[in-house]
């Protein structure tokens, strides 16, 4: 009886929890019968429901003029990938925060809504239907790849507009409602080479990279393919995984023994740390060539950033560059820490969808579907100067086309090549 | 339990099952349903096939398995590998899904029983280790595991997807961390909830059949099942495979429900397998009905939280540790059954008053 009894009570609990999932605040008082429960659950909701679009109504009235237009940001907030949520979050809400002051877009206001997907996809679709039951009409996201092709999938059949500013596998942008300010992978590994090859840094290259992260595997692929064009010899090709990311002396070593003049790396700044440390313990110096993921190094907690004098990297944003001096500041007021190329990916991407709203002239009444349709026109039409690049236009596949920039760090800063 | 008790407590556990697709589909139908608790259907029903058959291995052969979502794993890989070849083939998703599900089931299955030879002469805390390391093992393996496929056939490589070494007409099938990307979402609720109900049919009859209660002889006292002729190693291994095989069925499950597969630590890492297994621990051992409330109110608990932002995760925790106290601190038994005797007694006067 006592087991009985518990079950029940669990199902009252999953009830609940079903009328806490529909976005309703009221919790039905615990009925006898798991039935009851669930026909209560159903007219709460649909009070609420109602209750919700009246308020929204209202609040729409009382803007005035243009309206609001929501947009809903999809990113890992908590988690191992925070970093990166949380510099897209905090820079759409900069971005946002600066547009409404100026008026909006073609007097339209943004309204932001950030959701949590800790990297990962089942959450990501999570938090697009959460945003979906918000009223989003378009989204900033997701910051991660694996995601956001889970995500581009789910918008992909609402037909809503998607811009993700730093999904760089391919697949993100593979349907033709989603767009992305960053470089593909494969771009960026092919920039690297053509990069390394034109300026003559070296012939002989050693690639170490993670073989457990799409990001990582996706660079190196290109970077192999294209340094065949280059004239580039790759000496030594080693892998790591995430959890062996700390012990790189047998890829060094081998790198070495190849006699690389050049180790690319493909990877993030932590594992990029680790590497120059242990490659001055073993004083092995080549030059080390990063991508945007190196972006950061800098600011790595007990890392001794003069080993990293000389390194270069390939990144779109540099916080010290003169065109993003203004931003870096704004940034560093509001959230007391420097901004990474993720936040200035995402400042971009707010910048984009102004241009392309006002380009197309929507409006907030319009539905979902009629926006993205406009959207997806507006956007290959526009051209905006912003952190990432001067110029930047968009293709119909939602590829970006900005010049990329090299960065080598000499006394402590970025300097552009 | 007399077989009359056996049938109403079953009745009630598939009845809470349909109860619930019903209620769901009323919601769908007179448009209640929100988008979020549209999105999580699935999920739901995976968790809840995940949890039922872990209690298989945990609460009716009692051995503690970590390795849970190393199946699931392993059925997702297969699963969608077979449904993304199979596209030219067969045009109908909903008949390759259907064919991508055994396949899956089948192939945990096999691992299953594999990994159970040698792994289940151990006992306790370290079949817990082995079937931990097996998990990640999996994992690790499909992380390098390049597969493609041109005019010549499949590709093999365990480097990356150039060394395939494949003509102008290659797919690459398995891109190494990358996963498969592509597969149809061809997963829905009805599906979703078949699954559970056939699951909880396998589950159930096995445990009230012959080869049930010689499952659980051995988790109460495997020397007295011996001593009576019960071949320990064959229940066991059968008890298991089962339990995998269930186990990748969900994962094809999961596999298309989303358009991307990738085998991380989030995925089907140990982090995976253990949320499972608090599925089952909270939902009571060798208690199915339980492990499916605890494994839905857990999944939906996180999403349900999401109007807290950043705190979500912290009183996630802290509820998950209340309902772990609620659930089985002997105080807090103690307390409910009082209070259950209270309302008894107070319902019972109450008859006789009137």
């Amino acid at each position: 009886m006592k087991k009985r009894m518990l079950c029940l009570g669990m199902a009252v609990a999953m009830a609940a929890s079903l009328v806490a999932c529909s976005g309703s605040s009221s919790s039905s008082s615990s009925e006898t019968t798991a039935a009851a429960v669930e026909d209560t659950t159903a007219a709460a909701e649909t009070e609420t429901e109602a209750a919700e679009t009246e308020a929204a109504e209202t609040e729409a009235a009382a803007e005035g003029e243009g309206g609001t237009l929501k947009l809903g940001v999809i990113g890992p907030f908590t988690g191992a990938a925070a970093a990166y949520g949380l510099g897209v979050r905090n820079a759409v809400d900069l971005a946002v925060k600066e547009v409404n002051a100026a008026g909006g877009a073609n007097g339209i206001m943004f309204e932001v809504n950030a959701q949590d997907d800790e990297h990962d996809a089942q959450k990501s679709v999570n938090a697009y239907n959460t945003l979906k039951d918000w009223g989003a009409q378009m989204i900033i996201g997701s910051v991660t790849s694996a995601p956001c092709i889970a995500v581009a999938a789910e918008t992909a059949v609402d037909n809503m507009f998607q811009i993700t500013p730093s999904g760089s596998a391919v697949e993100c942008v593979a349907n033709d409602n989603v767009f992305r300010v960053c470089f593909s992978d494969p771009d960026q590994g092919a920039a690297a080479a053509k990069y390394i090859g034109e300026n003559k840094l070296a012939t002989k290259v050693a690639i170490i990279y993670d073989s457990s992260t799409e990001y990582s595997t996706g660079i190196r692929e290109a970077f192999i393919g294209e340094a065949a064009n280059q004239g580039l010899e790759i000496v030594a090709d080693e892998a790591f995984t995430a959890d062996n990311a700390t012990d790189f002396t047998v890829q060094l070593d081998k790198a070495r023994e190849g006699g690389a003049e050049l180790v690319f790396l493909p990877i993030y700044y932590q594992e990029a740390s680790i590497i120059l440390n242990q490659a001055n313990a073993r004083d092995f110096a080549p030059i080390f060539f990063g991508v945007d993921g190196m972006d950061g190094i800098l600011t790595v907690e007990n890392f001794d950033t003069s080993l990293a004098e000389g390194v270069m990297l390939l990144t779109p944003f540099s916080a010290t560059e003169e065109s993003s001096k203004q931003f870096t500041a704004d940034y560093v007021a509001a959230y007391g820490e420097d901004p990474n190329q993720f936040s200035a990916d995402a400042y971009d991407a707010v910048y984009a969808i102004k241009a392309a709203v006002e380009q197309a002239g929507i409006t907030p009444d319009m539905s979902v579907s009629d926006i993205c349709e406009a959207m997806k026109v507006a956007m290959t039409e526009i051209s905006i100067d912003g952190l990432t690049g001067a110029g930047m236009t968009w293709n119909a596949a939602g590829e970006p086309d900005k010049a990329p920039k090299a960065a080598k760090i000499e006394n402590g800063v970025y300097v552009m090549q | 339990m007399d077989a009359k008790r056996i049938r109403i407590q079953n009745g009630i556990t598939y009845g809470m099952v349909i109860a619930f697709w019903v209620v769901i589909q009323i919601m769908d139908k007179t448009g209640n349903l929100s988008s979020l608790l549209k999105g999580l259907l699935v999920p739901l029903c995976m968790y809840a096939i995940l949890a039922v058959s872990l209690n298989l291995t945990v609460g009716i052969l009692g051995e503690l398995s970590l390795g849970h979502a190393g199946f699931m794993c392993l059925g997702a890989f297969s699963g969608a590998f077979f449904t993304n070849c199979m596209e030219a083939a067969m045009p109908s998703a909903g008949l390759r899904f259907f064919l991508a599900l055994i396949l899956g089931a089948v192939v945990a299955g096999i691992f299953g029983l594999l990994i159970g030879i040698p792994v289940l002469r151990l006992k306790g805390d370290y079949l817990a280790i082995v079937t931990l390391a097996f998990g990640e093992i999996i994992k690790n393996l499909i992380n390098v595991m390049y597969v493609g496929r041109d005019a010549a056939g499949f590709h093999f490589s365990n480097k990356d997807a150039m060394s395939l070494g494949m003509d102008d007409t290659g797919v690459v099938i398995v891109k190494g961390a990358q996963g498969i990307t592509g597969t149809p979402r061809a997963a829905t609720f009805t599906i979703g909830i078949l699954l559970l109900l056939l699951t909880l049919f396998i589950v159930l009859n096995l445990i009230n059949s012959r080869t049930g209660r010689a499952i659980m002889s051995i988790r109460d006292n495997r020397i007295a099942a011996e001593s009576i002729g019960i071949n320990i190693t064959k229940y066991k291994l059968m008890a298991f495979s089962i339990s995998a095989a269930l186990a990748g069925m969900a994962g094809v499950l999961y596999a298309h429900s989303l358009s991307t597969l990738q085998a991380t630590s989030n995925n089907f890492g140990y982090n995976k397998s253990i949320l499972i297994l608090v599925f089952v621990v909270l939902g009571g051992l060798g208690n199915m009905r339980g492990s499916i409330i605890a494994a839905v109110v857990l999944t939906a608990l996180p999403e349900m939280l999401r109007g807290l932002n950043d705190y979500r995760m912290l009183i996630y925790a802290i509820v998950l540790i209340i309902m772990t106290i609620f659930n089985s601190s002997p105080k807090a038994i103690e307390m409910r059954s009082v209070l259950m005797d209270k309302l008894r007694h107070k319902k019972a006067a109450g008859k006789e008053a009137a």
